[in-house]
């Protein structure tokens, strides 16, 4: 039977298991909406703005292990989704983002709403589709799931004219799907792995190093295992939290700009490193020579050839998926005869204990003026840990990062890339959506809020129960923070004046909202708010609007050069 | 140091501007690109000169893997390999210059493919820095236009890129 581009859109999507669709119409999708009304399997949630679409699509996906999907309209609508596909290209996050163009006979003529949306995109998708003919539909869209899911994934965008979505054509979706310049699944080098065994093997001062790829190869597990065999310290980035659990004895904390001491000093000082998945990246390693003046041997596992000595050389470079390579890697570790030199690693973690002693992480608690870092505190008992933690971009993130802790992966959910202020609120809804009875909190602060905050309005049409913790310091808190540090105290357009009445906002939406003032309230008021199962509940907690994040290691500095609280 | 990649990619709109994005982007140097379809025209084979680090050339060659519509890379730098590059140059071609500039074509092995009263049009073929050469070695004033095709390469012997 004949269906038009745009029924076949939808197919496509039904044969892909796709739950839900977050989107926003527009001229050049008129007819893929027609065809999402003439069904009920795949459902679509309206958002407010196009880039709350697809940061919905992406907390979706970073909570399960799914490809999120948008859809959008042509021009503007596009425009307002990059943000969105920039911050998942940044962390990796499997998308396919439909998009309108208009009909072919105008592109190239600055038609209304015509914008290139496939050379808007290039340089922030994985790969991105413009379809002329209805026939290629259905096979661009398979390939479109195919290549965000499979090897490193990433968001791909496909552009589909209106005119297309209109032609009839059979309907076909292909079972399987081949491009002869596209080969993930790579079996890592048998000979690789036994060098990083053996190098493991013979360490005395090992480190485990693990990023956002350990989340999203859903390699957790072998992780584990591998960290208590070796009985190494193990850190995770922003990226990686809950990809080792945080409570346990060999986690010593986040690396990087505002890791734990322990952390940054054992990526130092070890003398073997293992990184897994994770990229080197600036935040976490700093200055790249002063992370290179010591010698240690670095064993790298990606999925992607181009993370691998792109920042740091590294000695043994293995490419393959994170959770197989580690498997494999545990496999020859296990059927090793040689013991584990256990002095040195005693002697290892006196070291470590000695690092954290300093308690890089102790913050003066007040009774008079609430500190962001006893609420995330707070937050973190009253929800048993369990909890899905979404959150905006600053000094809100690095709290929220610091003190709650993640023993499950794909719990914490953040911009860590490209840090798009913006993202916490729209991610708690895709989040709820995949997970309706869980609890969901988006930590956020009065900046980042305000930046999607229309979006409270689709969680009231979708009875999404999020929590919203706004740690409210009247200023665009990190931005201060480097004021305050680099640049003599000059706050320069960091006041945010004219702040809303968040409650009655909240109650404006139809939600709950409940301002906290007093520390002694904190807890009562989180109480509060996760025992309304059912509603949206905006907490409006008045911090300190003169707290740092510490400690903290400069931009452009070496890991071991670190702010302390006490030492302002 | 100077490298000549190679590259075989799809034959698809919009394959170009990745490469030529993927370069601009990353803050990569082009001396020259040239491209065009293979005798299996669903591939286009692309040979761009670039220069850079060791580590660099490494991370040019992976971020060019990594695109998708990309088949093969090899950087013919690593093995032997000829490279070839066309030029087409108008010289302004009088009085006693006529004689002489013929006999510089010559020397250079061109061939004059246009000639006017005023002009001779010489179309050149050789590494770019036999190109260069012949430039130098004739009078400023008398180039009136230049043409040059960029780099093409391709490996000596059995080294072979295809599909
Ligand atoms: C879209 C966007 N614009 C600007 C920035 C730069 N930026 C980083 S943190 C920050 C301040 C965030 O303020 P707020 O949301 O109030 O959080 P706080 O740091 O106070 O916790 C800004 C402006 C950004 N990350 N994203």
């Amino acid at each position: 039977m004949e269906l038009t581009g745009a029924e076949i859109a939808i197919r496509c999507l039904q044969e892909e298991g796709v739950e839900y669709v977050f989107g926003y119409p527009g001229g050049a999708v008129l007819f893929i909406y027609d065809a999402l009304f003439n069904q009920d399997q795949v459902k679509h949630v309206l958002v407010r703005h196009e880039q709350a679409a697809v940061h919905a699509a992406d907390g979706y996906s970073r909570s399960t292990d799914k490809v999120g999907v948008a859809l959008v309209t042509s021009g503007p609508g596009v425009t307002n989704a990059v943000t969105g596909i920039a911050t998942a290209y940044m962390d990796s996050i499997p998308l396919v983002v439909i998009s309108g163009q208009v009909s072919s006979n105008f592109i190239g003529e600055d038609a209304f709403q015509e914008v290139d949306a496939v050379g808007i995109t290039r340089p922030c998708v994985k790969h991105n589709f413009l379809v002329k003919d209805a026939k290629d539909i259905a096979s661009t869209l398979k390939k479109a799931f195919y290549l965000a899911k499979s090897g490193r994934p990433g968001p791909v965008l496909v552009d589909i004219p209106k005119d297309v979505s209109n032609q009839k054509v059979e309907f076909n979706y292909p079972a399987s799907v081949h491009i002869r310049s596209y080969h993930p699944e790579r079996q890592a080098d048998a000979g690789s792995i036994k060098r990083a065994a053996q190098l493991l093997a013979d360490a005395k001062r090992p480190m485990i190093y693990a990023g956002g790829g350990v989340v999203l190869a859903d390699a957790a597990g072998p992780l584990t295992d591998l960290v208590r065999l070796l009985g190494a310290p193990c850190t995770n980035t922003l990226m990686g939290l809950g990809g080792y659990p945080a409570t346990d004895k060999q986690f010593v904390g986040m690396p990087g700009m505002h890791g734990t001491y322990e952390a940054n000093m054992g990526m130092q000082h070890c003398d073997v490193l293992l990184a897994v998945g994770a990229r080197f990246d600036d935040r976490v390693i700093g200055n790249v020579a002063h992370f290179g003046s010591v010698p240690r041997k670095i064993i790298h596992i990606d999925i992607d050839p181009a993370s691998i000595s792109k920042r740091v050389q590294v000695d043994v470079p293995i490419v393959g998926d994170v959770g197989q390579v580690l498997g494999e890697l545990l496999t020859v570790l296990r059927s090793s005869k040689q013991k584990p030199d256990t002095a040195a690693l005693e002697a290892w973690w006196k070291q470590i204990a000695e690092w954290r002693s300093r308690n890089a992480l102790k913050y003066r608690y007040s009774d008079e003026v609430i500190k962001p870092q006893f609420v995330i505190e707070k937050l973190y008992e009253i929800t048993r840990g369990d909890a899905f933690v979404t959150s905006d971009v600053g000094q809100h993130q690095m709290f929220s990062a610091q003190y709650y802790k993640f023993d499950q992966p794909r719990r914490w959910i953040n911009s860590g890339g490209l840090g798009t202020m913006g993202f916490g609120l729209p991610a708690a809804m895709g989040v709820q959506l995949a997970h309706p009875g869980a609890t969901v909190a988006c930590v956020t602060g009065e900046g980042s809020i305000q930046m999607n905050i229309q979006e409270l309005s689709t969680c009231k049409q979708f009875r999404l129960p999020i929590k919203v913790i706004a740690l409210n310091n009247r200023y665009l808190g990190m931005v201060r923070q480097w004021q305050e540090f680099f640049h003599g105290n000059r706050y320069s357009q960091s006041y945010m004046d004219a702040l809303p009445d968040f409650v009655k906002l909240a109650e404006a939406y139809g939600h709950v909202g409940i301002l906290v003032e007093k520390p002694s309230d904190v807890e009562g008021a989180l109480r509060e708010a996760f025992a309304r199962k059912d509603e949206l509940v905006f907490l409006d907690f008045r911090t300190d609007p003169t707290e740092n994040v510490f400690p903290m290691v400069p931009g452009g500095k070496g890991l071991s050069e670190v702010i302390f609280a006490e030492d302002l | 140091m100077r490298h000549i990649i190679s590259l075989l990619m799809e034959n698809e709109a919009g394959a170009l501007s990745r490469v030529a994005g993927l370069f601009s982007a990353r803050g990569y140097n082009i001396e020259s690109l040239t491209v065009a379809p293979t005798e299996d025209e669903t591939l286009s084979r692309m040979t761009i000169v670039t220069r850079g680090s060791d580590a660099i050339i490494e991370q040019i060659k992976k971020q060019l893997n990594k695109l998708i519509e990309v088949v093969a890379v090899i950087d013919l730098t690593d093995g032997d390999h000829l490279e070839r590059e066309l030029m087409l140059v108008k010289l302004r071609a009088q009085g006693e210059a006529r004689e002489e500039l013929k006999r510089m074509a010559d020397i250079f092995r061109g061939r004059i493919i246009d000639v006017s009263d005023k002009t001779y049009t010489i179309e050149l073929t050789g590494t770019g820095s036999k190109l260069d050469s012949f430039l130098h070695a004739i009078d400023r004033n008398l180039i009136l236009e230049t043409v040059r095709t960029g780099s093409s390469g391709i490996g000596r012997g059995d080294r072979i890129l295809k599909l």
